[in-house]
């Protein structure tokens, strides 16, 4: 699934322009990424949350030569998914079971 | 930050409604975890790929009792940031890559 694909599920569900929708999809990415370079975490209730953590300086090797190499300190996003939607995963639902679903196409399937 | 102040911020930013909105936004969150209810990964340019991942069974312990418990295998989501967030979010460092 890309981008694309849910900014039509979106327009469909919403009724709501593919341009509009992509506005918002793509404000929505950048807003987190903007803030993730701010240092700041991000929290989507019943989603996850969006952080920037520390990574310690190692020593690494190159797969290729064997080399050593160093490797700095760097910071990295990290997501952590919900209780919610890691519960959601593991019951992992197929197409048609959900019956509250947010999209036509899964109440009908 | 959360879903609230995002909305908001573009809500501004794009001129639409704040309801037309977090309607969008809840659309797209809803839309990623179902796919990933799913099993199937969503890839976002730029951003990252969200997909299932299989963890292994695990002998475990339970912290407060001492006991040692089986962890069966289990389905968790996660997210692969792209390279060009995790280049972002070290612009500031001299050798990020």
């Amino acid at each position: 699934m890309t981008k694309a694909d849910i900014v039509r599920l979106i327009a469909q569900d919403s009724g709501l322009t593919k341009t509009d929708t992509t506005a918002v999809v793509d404000g929505f990415i950048e807003a987190v990424i903007d803030a993730l370079e701010r240092g700041e975490h991000i929290e989507i209730r019943g989603f996850g949350t969006f952080k920037v953590v520390e990574r310690a300086a190692r020593t690494g090797r190159n797969p290729r030569t064997g080399a050593e190499v160093k490797i700095t300190s760097r910071k990295a996003p990290v997501f952590k998914a919900s209780r919610e939607l890691r519960g959601r995963v593991e019951n992992g639902k197929k197409r048609g079971d959900n019956k509250n679903a947010l999209w036509p196409e899964e109440k009908a399937a | 930050m959360t879903k609230a102040d995002i909305a908001h911020q573009i809500a501004q930013a794009t001129g639409l409604t704040q309801t037309d909105t977090a309607a969008a936004v809840d659309g797209f969150i809803e839309a990623v975890s179902m796919a990933l209810e799913q099993g199937e990964h969503v890839e976002i340019r730029g951003f990252g790929t969200f997909k299932v991942v299989e963890r292994a069974a695990r002998k475990g312990r339970n912290p407060r009792a001492g006991t040692r418990i089986d962890i069966p295998p289990r389905k968790a989501p996660t997210f692969k940031p792209s390279r060009e967030i995790r280049d972002r979010i070290n612009r500031d460092r001299q050798h990020p890559g």
